[in-house]
């Protein structure tokens, strides 16, 4: 029995050192030499990719960001403000719970199912929305021009990119918006569209934060 | 180019540069756990760990070793989450909480990585990278140390010596897993995956003075090396809650794929390191091509059903585009999500509950099958050439012949311990699901209603006994019961299976061989992949065919 016991007692020091000696190398010098080479070679990358306007970061081109009005009073969830492109919806994304010295975000999609009615009901009242914002005078979109993305809560739910498709989608609206005409918006969306990777890695994209930095300019310009 | 023939093209990509790395790293592999040289970083580590590399150990030696190296890294990474209250470098974050540091540390040890915390407001920098990360590489080492004890049971005879288990363990991590994590990460963060120790970040746009209501919050942190582990070594458990679909994970289109080869690249090589260690490279590309069968079947069943986008909400969206993103699209996503379930992976780029309802029973059978095409790194190829040993006793009861495989006899002691390896993980997830269902409080857990509420908690027990670590997350896994119950799935599911895989090495290396005549079957040819392929999906199919019924399929078919 003694045996057995310090056997057993033995046999757990070696697993001990072993977990220590090989903490040292995988949990401490591995990701701090990753973090050196990536800091060095890959500094902007490593950090975010964090982009400017006007000499101020505004954001991660990664992660989405949403463009909405001031809360009004008795309001709960923002309006939109449509000046501006507007990125996909996220009814997945959650407040922090714990650690609340911090006002976290919590990454997250809305796990609900094909057939749930609560999912049925967020589409179609984000297809109405789509087509209610979207039709200005002289253009009325149609509910089948409307893209899945458009009305669909993405993954993260920081989806930094919406489809071409509904990119030009917005094109009239943001062009009324802003005072601004409709060719010089659609050309704004042109060249911030993203082909597939190689040409068949993913699905193009549009990136709403670029996007809209150009708008910006653009607005400011005329 | 449609999305339908993009995600076909990005198949064949993916399929090419597995096929490139297939014999290099299959040969590497078997190299590495042949080799009776040291390196000299090994040898320090022999010494820190008081063990001679040497020394040949049999099965309970073996066993004894895997068990105490797994009990003190659940000790030891449950007291990290339980300290990190007063951890310096821990961006101030609470300590985390009894049950769910019991869960989370079963959970890494066990290489399932399900969580039941979120990743951004739970876990500070000290607890990921010298925690979390660290029992990513050691569970994975661990896994492909028992599944090379398997390979040298068939090899060897008249021994019942199986190897050491620290020198397997220890070369795992230093000959494989960390360098092809190191190039891993780099490639991660030169397209956009994060690599810093910062705090947290707010920024905002801003026009004519004005905030455009705009702003954005995260968390810093050593994602990239994380992320490169996590792959690599068929973890799955994300630095944020939203797993690969976060951007700051899998950035780029680029990235996912890249993220699947990954995750795919260490088992199906494994086939080549067995076959060679066998000394029958043949044999090897048998158990491969049954493997990829099932997975290129399952990811062409996966497309098809996500590109129709059965389900009313989908129908109404007009495409399965809920939970998924759009520099990824459906049909990446829907790789990655069989890719993820066929393995013991379990990372995310799209959220499986919102896939089809058949989208969503294709992730559940995936992981009952065992996760054995081609598996978890190691636990796939022990998982499979346990089937194997199983097709080969069908085979013989057919014929009347006493079943060998790879010269060794399948006597009744084999076939009882192969018997005991299917059946514990089919009972572990039917008893905990059915009982989950009959208590009154775990169902309150459940986020959707009817067929799909079912499912959230059969995929649960499903993702945790077959250490996966995926979920139909909508489940509020953060309870006492899901926490303690789908610990106890994640251990029993993980070690009983090693305890009957190594009990049939033993008795596998204690054997001499059979030499071939003109009776044996072939199991190098088709005709055995076929036989295989068969007896894993009626197997498994049969076993959990009343429950798929009540959940993914009875919603599949509704819709």
């Amino acid at each position: 029995m003694n045996n057995s016991v310090t056997n057993t007692a033995r046999l757990l020091w070696a697993g001990l050192r072993a977990l220590l000696v090989l903490t040292l190398v995988t949990g401490v010098i591995y990701p701090l030499a990753v973090t050196g080479v990536a800091q060095a070679l890959f500094n902007n990358k490593a950090n975010g990719s964090e982009i400017k306007s006007d000499g101020k970061v505004v954001g991660s081109s990664l992660i989405g960001q949403s463009y909405n009005l001031p809360l009004k009073k008795g309001q709960e969830t923002p309006d939109p403000d449509l000046k501006w492109f507007q990125g996909r919806p996220a009814n997945g994304l959650g407040v922090n719970s714990i650690n609340t010295q911090y006002k976290l975000i919590l990454s997250g999609a809305t796990n609900l199912s094909a057939d749930s009615k609560v999912l049925v009901q967020q589409v179609k009242d984000a297809k109405a929305a789509v087509i209610k914002d979207n039709s200005v005078p002289g253009y009325t979109v149609k509910a089948s021009q409307v893209p899945a993305d458009a009305v669909t809560s993405s993954g993260s739910g920081l989806d930094p990119d919406i489809s071409p498709a509904y990119a030009d989608l917005q094109v009239h609206r943001i062009a009324e918006k802003n005072g601004v005409s409709v060719a010089q918006v659609q050309k704004l969306v042109d060249e911030h569209t993203d082909g597939r990777t190689l040409g068949f890695i993913g699905e193009p994209t549009v990136n709403v934060l670029e996007l809209n930095i150009a708008l910006k300019s653009l607005v400011t310009k005329s | 180019m449609g999305p339908v023939l993009a995600g076909v093209l990005q198949l064949i990509a993916l399929i090419a540069a597995l096929a490139l790395a297939y014999v290099p790293l299959g040969n590497y592999m078997a190299r590495v756990y042949s080799s009776d040289k040291h390196l000299r970083v090994e040898k320090w580590i022999y010494k820190g760990i008081g063990a001679d590399p040497n020394t040949e150990m049999r099965r309970p030696a073996y066993l004894r070793g895997v068990l105490a190296f797994s009990v003190v890294g659940v000790l030891f990474l449950y007291l990290l989450q339980r300290i990190q209250g007063i951890l310096p470098g821990s961006l101030g974050f609470s300590s985390v909480n009894p049950a769910q540091s019991f869960n989370t540390a079963v959970s890494f040890v066990t290489n399932t990585n399900w969580q039941s915390y979120y990743g951004e407001q739970t876990m500070g920098h000290v607890v990921q990278t010298a925690g979390l990360a660290v029992q990513n590489f050691v569970s994975a080492a661990v896994g492909i140390a028992v599944a090379v004890a398997l390979v040298r049971g068939f090899a060897r005879s008249r021994t019942g010596e199986l190897g050491n288990f620290w020198a397997d363990l220890v070369r795992g991590v230093i000959r494989i897993l960390v360098p092809l994590s190191v190039v891993a990460a780099l490639v991660l963060v030169a397209c956009g995956a994060i690599q810093n120790f910062s705090g947290i970040h707010e920024v905002g746009q801003f026009f004519n003075g004005h905030s455009m209501g705009g702003h954005q919050q995260w968390n810093g942190g050593a994602v990239a090396s994380q992320e490169a582990i996590k792959e690599v070594g068929t973890n799955g458990g994300g630095y944020f809650n939203a797993n690969s679909a976060h951007p700051f994970e899998n950035p780029t289109p680029f990235t996912n794929l890249f993220e699947i080869f990954l995750l795919l690249v260490i088992p199906f090589a494994l086939t080549r390191t067995f076959g060679v260690m066998v000394g029958s490279i043949k044999q090897g590309y048998a158990i491969l091509a049954t493997m990829a069968t099932i997975w290129v079947g399952f990811v062409a069943l996966m497309m098809w059903t996500e590109f129709a986008h059965h389900g009313a909400a989908l129908q109404a969206a007009g495409g399965a585009m809920e939970g998924k993103e759009t520099r990824i699209g459906v049909g990446a996503s829907s790789i990655f999500a069989v890719s993820t379930t066929l393995t013991s992976t379990g990372a995310v780029d799209s959220f499986h509950s919102s896939f089809t309802g058949l989208g969503g029973g294709i992730t559940i059978l995936g992981m009952q099958l065992g996760e054995i095409a081609p598996g978890g790194t190691g636990s796939g190829l022990y998982g499979m050439l346990i089937m194997a040993v199983i097709a080969v006793f069908i085979a013989g009861l057919m014929v009347g012949r006493t079943p060998e495989y790879l010269g060794k006899k399948i006597g009744t002691r084999e076939m009882k311990l192969a018997a005991c390896y299917i059946l514990i993980t089919p009972a572990l997830v039917l008893i905990f699901a059915a009982a989950s269902m009959a208590l009154p409080t775990p169902p309150h857990s459940m986020l959707n209603s009817g067929a799909h509420g079912f499912s959230e908690v059969l995929y649960a027990f499903t993702s945790a006994a077959n250490n996966n670590g995926s979920a139909f997350a909508g489940l509020n896994a953060n309870t006492d019961w899901f926490n303690t119950m789908t610990g106890l799935a994640m251990v029993l599911g993980r070690f009983l299976p090693m305890v009957f895989v190594l009990a049939l090495a033993g008795s596998l290396a204690e054997q001499k061989p059979v030499p071939v005549t003109a009776g044996t079957l072939r199991t190098e040819k088709p005709l055995f992949t076929g036989l295989l392929v068969g007896a894993i999906l009626i197997i498994t199919g049969l076993t959990y065919f009343p429950a798929l019924a009540l959940g993914p399929l009875a919603e599949g078919l509704a819709s």
